[in-house]
């Protein structure tokens, strides 16, 4: 079987007199130079699809995020924000594309509970908190440490764990909520402990979906300026559909349509898009 | 004491009442003179062990139903197992005391020309080997079904019928007489228990007692997984299961944790059961079975350790009463009761009383507070979203 080998890069001329040699020579030098691009980044989406019963919920969605970075996303009802988040999180399987965290992690190979363990954590679009437990029981089984059963039942309470939920608590305002049960907290407070419930996970990435929705304007703000603390230590990937929220947030925006990158880019730069008004209108 | 604190005064008040009626009950039956009116008569002794073992046995569904959400229909099918187990004991006990005098084989194996005693008979002479049967064989097959349930995530209903589906199975097979677990007729004619008496009145006021220490200590053990972090996730799976997984937690080891652990415990209860009544058949399989340990745990007040307890021993005592003075009314009483409990009492007896006193407290102290504050601004600000404090604060 005859294959065409790849031309060498001027370059590097090649030399071995096997064809086939040379094409494989030179796809793992192509290889070795993608893998070291993506060996920098953090989160590293390449071609993903996804689709539900032949409807393509993700559509070769490639997106790249640095260490460190915040990005917001947005993208009208139904772009697939929140399926991105899914895939990325272990819990929908793409049908095709690679998904690597930390530049050699395959994301897809992994379950829920390990990609959280790999350091990734997420807040839901639908505030989800445990609801007959109260807002520190909730921090504490969201404490970065051991996740074995045995642990858990073995475990003790501790001094340092106690100092870093208090401060949880300070940074999410729910101090003298503390003993309340979550499921009598109101919604903004909900999605504070959900937050709170992230930064006790310690993670390196925090995939937050809709942070704001149901939040007063004072609420919005407040959230905006917390998101920006946590973005000085973390990566974050903030979902919103609240243009005043991205724009106080002052970070690279991503618009997803129909699954696929639209527009990446500065504010500005995204809402001047011509194709990025036209979706937004043309609804 | 630190552990009097960690399980709080309801399990210790508990587990005191059962270690008292275990010291008690025995006393009265023995010591006390018949015509006294606290004695207890001996044939209510093995009656009330048999509450007793309904009640750990409702407890370790509990474990499972109240604390992790899993609604096991089939948790009849380890207490059965259980109670083969000890069966199988008090049958080798027997001994050339059968009715063909066979020194090993049992009654019926030499009814049905068996030669010699299959494999899996073998040991049962001993108790300590019984005994190990008795927690191993129910924990081994909840082990084995959770794994394969719980890793393939099948939940709710499906997991309900399926629980359902093992025990029917396990009826079927028990009905077999080639099964060699005695057919129908299943295990009975038992003579002795380590070498007392099964029948004495001393050996049945001792298995009361048992029974009561084994409740107790049942007690003791899902009060301390309950109040352990633990515990807490297993609330955390039992109201949303895949936010657990999202942070880092594997919700099916949680659950087979708690399900093999109940499954033991089901086993225990069965194999204090089996020589108080004095028989094992494969009717302890009927799917029926399993679903009665369910509506005690929901009379009860699921997810209360105390209501279990109080579900199977109220229901029981309730169906001796009703199965002697009117034996047709029984199942209309059973299911006039579920239905009414699951209208006007959701969370159970327990949970409706505990719901009614801590609501009550809660609004003893908004009134107080509220005589407090009469006069002087409003104690507490109202609860809106916007009243976050300030950044600077
Ligand atoms: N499990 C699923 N089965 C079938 N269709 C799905 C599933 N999950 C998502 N979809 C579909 O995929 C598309 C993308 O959904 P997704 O929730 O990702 O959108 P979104 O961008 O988060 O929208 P929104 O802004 O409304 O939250 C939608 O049309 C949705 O109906
Ligand atoms: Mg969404």
């Amino acid at each position: 079987m005859m294959q065409q080998p790849i031309e060498p890069g001027p370059a590097e001329p090649f030399v071995s007199p096997h064809p086939y040699a040379t094409q494989r020579a030179l796809e793992r030098r192509a290889k070795q130079t993608a893998d070291g691009a993506r060996r920098e980044t953090l989160l590293y989406l390449d071609g993903v699809t996804k689709s539900f019963d032949g409807f393509k919920a993700i559509n070769k969605l490639s997106l790249v995020l640095q260490k460190g970075e915040m990005r917001a996303i947005i993208g009208p009802n139904g772009a697939g924000k929140t399926t991105m988040m899914d895939i990325i999180t272990g819990k929908t399987k793409p049908d095709s594309g690679e998904v690597f965290f930390r530049g050699d992690v395959d994301l897809t190979r992994h379950d829920e509970a390990a990609i959280a363990s790999l350091g990734i954590g997420r807040k839901f679009q639908k505030p989800t908190v445990f609801e007959s437990l109260d807002v520190d029981e909730n921090l504490r089984l969201s404490l970065a440490g051991s996740r074995s059963v045995f642990s858990a039942l073995r475990h003790k309470r501790t001094v340092e764990e106690a100092a870093k939920i208090e401060a949880i608590l300070a940074t999410t305002r729910l101090t003298d909520k503390r003993h309340r049960l979550a499921a009598d907290l109101s919604h903004g407070q909900k999605q504070w402990l959900e937050i709170g419930m992230l930064l006790a996970q310690d993670p390196e990435l925090l995939l937050v979906d809709e942070p704001v929705a149901g939040m007063t304007d004072a609420e919005t703000a407040e959230t905006a300026r917390l998101l920006r603390e946590i973005a000085e230590t973390r990566s974050v990937v903030v979902v919103e559909h609240d243009m005043h929220f991205v724009r106080e947030l002052g970070v690279k925006v991503t618009c997803l349509h129909e699954g696929s990158v639209l527009s990446e880019g500065t504010l500005d730069h995204v809402s001047a898009d011509p194709r990025v008004v036209e979706v937004y209108l043309g609804r | 004491m630190i552990l009097a604190r960690f399980l709080g005064p309801r399990v210790w008040l508990l587990v005191a009442a059962l270690l008292a009626a275990a010291v008690l009950v025995p006393l009265s039956n023995l010591w006390l003179p018949a015509d006294h009116p606290l004695h207890v008569p001996s044939h209510i002794v093995p009656l009330l062990g048999k509450y007793v073992c309904y009640a750990l046995l409702a407890l370790a569904l509990d474990l499972v139903w109240g604390h992790v959400g899993i609604l096991s229909l089939g948790h009849g099918a380890f207490f059965a197992l259980g109670g083969y187990a000890m069966g199988m004991y008090l049958m080798r006990q027997i001994g050339p005391r059968g009715v063909y005098g066979n020194p090993v084989l049992p009654d019926f194996m030499v009814f049905l020309n068996w030669g010699e005693l299959p494999w899996f008979w073998h040991g049962f002479d001993q108790f300590w080997f019984a005994a190990l049967m008795v927690v191993l064989v129910p924990g081994l097959l909840a082990f084995v079904f959770g794994w394969f349930a719980f890793r393939s995530r099948v939940t709710g209903v499906y997991l309900s019928i399926i629980t359902q589906a093992l025990t029917y199975a396990l009826l079927l097979a028990f009905f077999r007489n080639d099964m060699g677990f005695g057919g129908n007729n299943g295990l009975t004619d038992f003579k002795d228990i380590l070498g007392f008496p099964i029948q004495a009145g001393t050996t049945r006021a001792a298995l009361f007692a048992a029974s009561c220490v084994a409740l107790a200590l049942g007690v003791l053990l899902v009060g301390a997984v309950t109040r352990s972090k633990l515990g807490s996730l297993m609330t955390a799976v039992r109201d949303a299961e895949s936010r657990t997984r999202f942070i880092g937690w594997r919700p099916e080891y949680v659950k087979l944790f708690a399900f093999t652990v109940s499954a033991v415990m089901a086993g225990i209860a069965g194999a204090l059961y089996v020589p108080q009544v004095g028989i094992i058949n494969p009717g302890e399989f009927a799917p029926v079975n399993s679903i009665e340990v369910v509506v005690w745990a929901a009379i009860g007040g699921r997810g209360t350790i105390l209501g279990p307890v109080v579900g199977a021993l109220l229901v029981a005592s309730s169906k001796s009463y009703f199965t002697a003075v009117a034996p047709d009314t029984w199942l209309f009483v059973l299911g006039g009761l579920f239905v009414f409990v699951t209208l006007f009492l959701p969370r159970g007896i327990i949970g409706t009383i505990d719901h009614g006193w801590t609501g009550w407290r809660e609004r003893l102290k908004a009134s107080r507070a509220a005589e407090r504050g009469a006069g002087a601004p409003p104690a507490a600000p109202p609860q809106s979203p916007g009243d976050l404090p300030s950044p600077a604060e």
